[in-house]
């Protein structure tokens, strides 16, 4: 690790800190899954959707699990949104295919995961009441929508090292990222923003994603 | 830019005391002589990774740099900005994996844009949108031959961002688009691309005079 300090060192300082934090609980838990390299059927079930849940190391499912509830979170918000009336018109084509997207995530996750799944959770996208309009306001429902695609990237981003056991599932979660970043900054852009913050994406901890998206979790 | 006789003499010059793993291919290639292109090897493991990133980041940022020195006609004030902030960031990624590789890095590559037409708006962001796509799909597949888990948040800190100029050069494209959320580069499973340096190499290798060769990559 000679070279922590170089990399390190020319990232700013904020996200220096969090890959240092973050690297903790890598090591932690990569050590556990030292060792184990993807099988064949791995491969096999990844292409052809078969479950192999229960062959998966611990950590993976639970890392995919979470990625999971996150996309039922965003499917089911771009379901109801899809239907809500509220998405004006030449909007129409970008949220249709965002919520295709997130289908699709739920689909190959489920697919993925088998028997080991979680269940889609309950959801309430007025946060308890926090944003009562989302289904009226197109201008909420765009914030809320902007939120959980920034979200998606930098949760994905914060579990990549948890799922480097696995070349397969890290590059399909990789696969999936990037979806997600590109929503994130078509959506910023129908709200007159940057589709970026910066040069730098930055990571967020399972725990500091747990705590944005609890609120819309019913 | 520099012409390529006074760029291979400061090359040669730099490299005769850096002991580096550059080649320098006139030396076995016939075409010796003072102009000859210079051969650059990425390297193994997790230095050729992130060599390869920065042979990417380098001609990603000389594209952007070329195309705001010679503007196209009547670009518009929401082109130039974002063109201006991708630039920016092609550059912040190119100096902060310069450095992180430290004398490992190989060195500035010569590049090519004779075949992009810098007048033309549908030639600058046609190739834009290609090379940003290019990008994602090599960062998405190189995830998996990286070792060291700090590299891996790195490179998924740099590729989201690449995700997000994808969105916003298919936005500039077609406005709010199906293609600015991604149709088009993502798959009906929902992933975007995935690329080995040896598919990615060869689409880039039009736009880079100086040979590079990635030996140990696959």
């Amino acid at each position: 690790m000679s070279n922590d300090n170089t990399i390190l060192g020319a990232i700013e300082p904020e996200l220096a800190d969090t890959i240092v934090s973050s690297r903790r609980d890598v090591f932690a838990r990569y050590a556990k899954a030292a060792g184990i390299m993807t099988s064949a059927p791995l491969v096999l079930a990844l292409a052809s959707n078969q479950a192999f849940g229960q062959s998966l190391p611990q950590q993976i499912t639970d890392t995919l699990n979470f990625a999971l509830t996150l996309e039922y979170l965003e499917a089911a918000f771009y379901e109801q949104g899809n239907k809500s009336g509220i998405i004006p018109s030449q909007y129409r084509a970008v949220f249709r295919t965002i919520g295709q997207h997130e289908n699709a995530h739920v689909k190959l996750l489920k697919g993925v995961l088998g028997s080991a799944a979680v269940k889609a959770p309950g959801v309430d996208f007025t946060a308890g009441g926090k944003y009562a309009d989302v289904w009226e306001n197109f201008d909420t429902f765009l914030t809320l929508s902007q939120t959980f695609e920034d979200l998606g990237v930098a949760a994905y981003k914060g579990q990549a090292g948890n799922l480097m056991g696995s070349k397969e599932v890290l590059t399909v979660a990789l696969q999936i990222h990037s979806v997600e970043a590109r929503h994130a900054s078509e959506v910023r852009r129908i709200g007159l923003k940057f589709g970026w913050d910066g040069a730098f994406d930055k990571p967020l901890s399972k725990k500091a994603v747990l705590a944005a998206a609890t609120p819309f979790l019913a | 830019m520099q012409s390529k006789t006074s760029l291979s003499r400061r090359h040669l010059l730099k490299w005769a005391g850096a002991g580096t793993t550059v080649a320098i291919a006139s030396a076995v290639l016939p075409n010796f002589g003072i102009s000859a292109a210079l051969a650059a090897e990425l390297g193994d493991g997790d230095i050729g990774v992130l060599n390869y990133a920065y042979a990417l980041e380098q001609l990603e940022a000389a594209f952007y740099t070329q195309a705001l020195e010679n503007p196209f006609g009547n670009m518009q004030v929401n082109d130039q900005r974002i063109l201006q902030q991708i630039r920016d960031h092609e550059i912040a990624h190119r100096d902060f994996l310069k450095r992180a590789l430290g004398s490992n890095a190989i060195p500035a590559l010569e590049v090519d844009f004779s075949a992009v037409d810098f007048s033309s708006r549908a030639s600058v962001l046609g190739t834009a949108d290609v090379f940003e796509n290019l990008g994602v799909a090599a960062y998405n597949g190189a995830g998996q031959l990286i070792s060291t888990p700090d590299y891996l948040v790195a490179a998924g800190s740099i590729v989201s961002v690449e995700a997000r100029h994808a969105a916003a050069i298919a936005d500039l494209l077609r406005p709010f688009s199906a293609e600015a959320a991604g149709r088009g580069n993502v798959d009906h499973k929902g992933l975007d691309k995935a690329l080995l340096p040896s598919m990615v190499l060869p689409k880039a290798a039009p736009f880079i005079v100086t040979e590079v060769t990635a030996a140990t990559l696959p």
